[in-house]
């Protein structure tokens, strides 16, 4: 379980998120909505150490998260999939996934799970030995997840991986992190802008506005729930 | 004819040793966005580390070697001592303390071996006079061809270890996008240590190469990282392989100019080709085609 | 801004002065000519030659600044401007007798016309690049003088018979004189060129180009004017040094001349004029200081010989790393910190301060 509570961040005077906590259940998919600048993606950087934190805590597993540097948290099951420069465009499709295998020393089966990777997205095999700048934003979505896979991680961290595709794309890429995350277990945080298809795939819901939980609790309720689709989140 | 040839030829162990001080820029700008003024006062550092072992008779190879040991502690030092406080200064910031260390290391030289000229012989006792080819005698001696042999292993070695280890697939993550590299594991700042440390390599490989060309003083390596500087621009300063082809160029342009036109010509014609090329590709010959985001 | 906002009687009067940037710098200016008429008169001769040095300095980085901290382009060159300013000067002198205005503005004309025509290559050059173009270009006019010998007489210079002072004036104080007029007028011009409209549209196309092309500005015309500018500065600031040094010669401009320029620049704060004179205090007084210490030594002569550079070494990398900023920066920082929070002694000391002001001056009536 991922339970974080009272997570305080501000930049300068500014406070971006205030005494936030809610919990997430292993295995499920939270999604957490809001409009720009709600302070959604400082939660996912908080919680991975690229923003410093003023106070509170995030327990994942037993393990406090916060005060780890951002390099280590690799090693404790943790992927974060950051806003849109997810793709390292200098690199190639392999070397893009490769990456994601690095941080294990000796990782004999790491061709076996970009081979699987490759296996789940047939369009970046093809692909393979380009630069990672010649892909579609649908295949760098894809890329960037994928890459998250092979680093094998238990709780995943996915920041807006809806932005600037299609609205049949997204359909598709929702529906597709919805089967991993079902197939391996993993514990999802899910950040969208796109409250809707993000919530067609959600077990639970957070809503942030200004820094601070507005609401929580089942998808259906809020999806259902009127003036707070119209006051949060623009559907 | 045989003018041109000699020029040829001295033009190509220049560039070779221009390339190699390039190359140390490359790596290091690709980085951490950081020309490293200081990589010529380091290189002769590190020739002086060799000629003070080659005073005490040591073995010319292990002296060499020592150069280029030298060379990756000096590196790393200056990394973590001089570069990692100023990241995400003003960017001009980082730029100005190689100078300084530029000026601070050349004079601690000068302080400790004397800003007198000293000779430094080849490693192994490799011939410099030229050699007799048929009836012609070449000014293109075993040295040079040692220069250019060298320049291209330490090419090679530094491609395969950009292309297929682990280690350079490390180095090039956190060169194009450190924090995704960090959230990958990735620990940037130790492979920021570990790529200053393989360019300032490099500049110590240029400084025990051009030695006994010219003769060794605490600013020895000063033209040679303009001219190496210059071929790094001329290439593309993201690029190694622009830093190789920079530097055969300059090189070969050099020699021409001076051969050609007479010496006092060189700068002044480099300076015009430079300017000429970059009016055309502001970038370097070798850069890469990149949208500039708006 | 930059300057205290007392509450006094003439307060409103000041404000509405400080509204006008071409009379503010030029009361400005003329106060700081009354103060430096009265230095420059009670001390002594050699003193006044390191006057005449500091404000040569002051002119070449404020140049350097203005281009750097305008446009952001950075140039490791600025001494080869400076040459040709000062053989531009030079060879009018040498060769006419002329008042002295006209040699050092055919100097200025020069550095101006060279800047121009590198500026143009240079508005597509970005950071490193044009870093690179300079340093070439200070390479390449320091060999020119032996290409040329005839014109230039070579490595040995041309000599420059300074203009004679009227009146039975001392030529060190005239020197002295004439340098800090031209740096005050200097100072004045480009601090009006700052304020200007250009200077700020200048300082949108540093920013982000794109947006500034899309609000209709022309960053090329801009970035060359720039560089024109900071170019005609340091050709005034070399004009200056051939008075100074009686000779020209390619070894006063050599690469680490422009080096220097450059280390003065960001030693005193890039982008601030004030700044300017840090740099060139500090280029002038810190090699005086070490020299003065090395000759109450009596260790090895290697290093005595190289403990000058040393010590300007460590001074540049001190203060980037302790003030990132610059001397100015860090004065600034550190008015700004007393201005917040006002210490009992500085309360004592001066009269309340306005605290509303900031960042915008109070309200002003408009002209």
């Amino acid at each position: 379980m991922l339970e974080i509570s009272e997570l305080t961040v501000s930049y300068g005077p500014v406070a971006a998120l205030s005494d936030v906590s809610f919990k997430a259940e292993e295995g499920s998919i939270t999604a957490v909505l809001g409009a720009n600048g709600a302070g959604k993606t400082t939660l996912l950087r908080a919680l991975t150490g690229l923003v410093p934190v003023k106070k509170g805590s995030a327990r994942w597993a037993g393990t406090e998260l916060l005060g780890h540097r951002t390099e280590e948290l690799v090693r404790l099951g943790v992927a974060h999939v950051p806003e849109g420069r997810g793709v390292v465009t200098e690199l190639t499709v392999d070397e893009n996934l490769r990456l994601g295998a690095l941080w294990r020393k000796r990782a004999p089966d790491h061709g076996q799970l970009i081979e699987e990777v490759y296996g789940l997205f047939p369009a970046l095999a093809e692909r393979r030995r380009r630069p990672a700048a010649t892909l579609s934003g649908g295949e760098r979505q894809m890329l960037v997840i994928g890459r998250a896979l092979v680093a094998r991680p238990r709780l995943l961290l996915l920041d807006e991986p809806s932005l600037g595709l299609a609205p049949l794309v997204t359909l598709e890429l929702m529906k597709t992190v919805r089967e991993l995350t079902r197939r391996d277990g993993l514990t999802l945080l899910l950040v969208e802008q796109n409250a809707k298809s993000a919530l067609s795939i959600a077990d639970e819901a957070v809503v942030l506005n200004i820094g601070r939980v507005v609401l929580s609790g089942d998808p259906q309720t809020l999806a259902a729930d009127d003036q707070l689709r119209h006051s949060y989140l623009g559907f | 004819m045989t003018l041109f040839i000699d020029l040829t030829l001295n033009g190509l162990s220049y560039g070779a040793i221009y390339a190699a001080v390039a190359l140390g820029l490359v790596l290091i700008w690709r980085a951490t966005r950081v020309i490293n003024f200081a990589q010529g006062a380091l290189a002769t550092l590190t020739t002086y580390v060799a000629a003070s072992l080659l005073d005490r008779s040591i073995n010319s190879w292990v002296a060499f070697a020592a150069a280029l040991v030298a060379g990756l502690v000096f590196g790393a030092v200056t990394e973590r001592v001089f570069m990692r406080p100023l990241y995400g200064k003003p960017e001009l910031n980082p730029v100005v303390v190689t100078i300084g260390l530029l000026i601070l290391v050349e004079s601690v030289a000068g302080a400790i071996w004397g800003s007198t000229d000293r000779g430094i012989a080849p490693p192994g006792g490799v011939s410099q006079s030229g050699i007799i080819l048929g009836h012609t005698y070449l000014d293109f001696s075993a040295f040079d061809i040692f220069i250019l042999g060298s320049v291209i292993v330490l090419m090679v070695l530094m491609l395969v270890l950009f292309r297929w280890t682990s280690l350079g697939l490390k180095m090039r993550a956190s060169a194009f996008a450190p924090e995704v590299a960090r959230l990958l594991g990735v620990r940037v700042g130790r492979i920021l240590t570990v790529g200053w440390a393989l360019a300032t390599l490099a500049g110590a490989l240029a400084g025990m190469l051009v030695a006994p060309l010219v003769f060794l003083s605490p600013n020895m390596m000063d033209p040679m990282l303009v001219y190496g500087f210059a071929a790094a621009v001329l290439g593309g300063l993201d690029s190694p392989v622009g830093a190789l082809v920079g530097g055969i160029l300059s090189g070969l342009g050099i020699s021409y100019i001076g051969g050609y036109l007479g010496s006092s010509m060189e700068t002044v014609g480099a300076a015009l080709l430079l300017i000429a090329v970059l009016s055309i590709r502001p970038e370097g010959l070798f850069a890469a085609a990149k949208a500039r985001r708006v | 801004m930059s300057l205290i906002e007392h509450r006094l009687p003439g307060a409103k009067s000041l404000e509405r002065l400080r509204s006008q940037p071409l009379v503010w710098h030029l009361l400005l200016g003329v106060l700081a000519a009354a103060v430096l008429y009265l230095l420059t008169s009670s001390v002594s001769f050699y003193d006044n030659t390191i006057i005449a040095e500091i404000a040569w300095y002051a002119i070449a980085i404020a140049g350097l600044s203005v281009l750097t901290g305008g446009s952001g382009q950075i140039s490791l060159g600025h001494g080869a401007f400076m040459a040709v300013g000062a053989y531009g000067a030079g060879l009018m002198m040498e060769h006419f007798r002329l008042p002295l205005v006209v040699p050092i503005l055919v100097g200025i004309a020069a550095a101006a016309l060279l800047g121009t025509v590198v500026g143009l290559p240079a508005t597509r050059l970005r950071g490193p690049y044009l870093a690179g173009v300079t340093l070439a270009l200070a390479l390449a006019v320091q060999d020119l003088p032996t290409k040329f010998s005839s014109l230039f007489n070579g490595d040995s210079g041309i000599i420059v018979n300074q203009a004679t002072p009227p009146g039975g004036v001392n030529p060190q104080r005239w020197l002295a004189w004439i340098s800090l007029l031209a740096a005050i007028l200097t100072m004045v011009v480009l601090a009006n060129f700052m304020k200007s409209r250009f200077g700020r549209a200048l300082k949108a196309v540093r920013d982000d180009d794109i947006a500034a092309q899309a609000a209709g500005l022309n960053p090329n015309r801009m970035r060359v004017l720039a560089f024109a500018v900071s170019a005609a500065a340091a050709g005034l600031a070399g004009g200056l040094e051939a008075l100074w040094g009686g000779i020209v010669s390619p070894n006063s401009f050599s690469l680490f001349l422009s080096i220097q320029l450059l280390a003065g620049m960001v030693i005193g704060g890039a982008g601030t004029l004030i700044g300017a004179w840090w740099g060139a205090l500090a280029l002038v007084y810190v090699p005086q200081w070490t020299n003065s210490i090395t000759s109450h030594l009596s260790s090895a002569s290697t290093v005595t010989a190289n403990l000058q550079n040393a010590v300007f070494g460590v001074l540049i990398i001190v203060i980037m790393m302790a003030a990132p900023s610059g001397i100015q920066g860090w004065l600034r920082a550190g008015y700004r910190r007393l201005r917040r929070r006002p210490s009992s002694l500085a309360s004592a000391l001066s009269p309340p301060l306005d605290l509303s002001s900031t960042s915008t001056p109070p309200e002003r009536t408009s002209p």
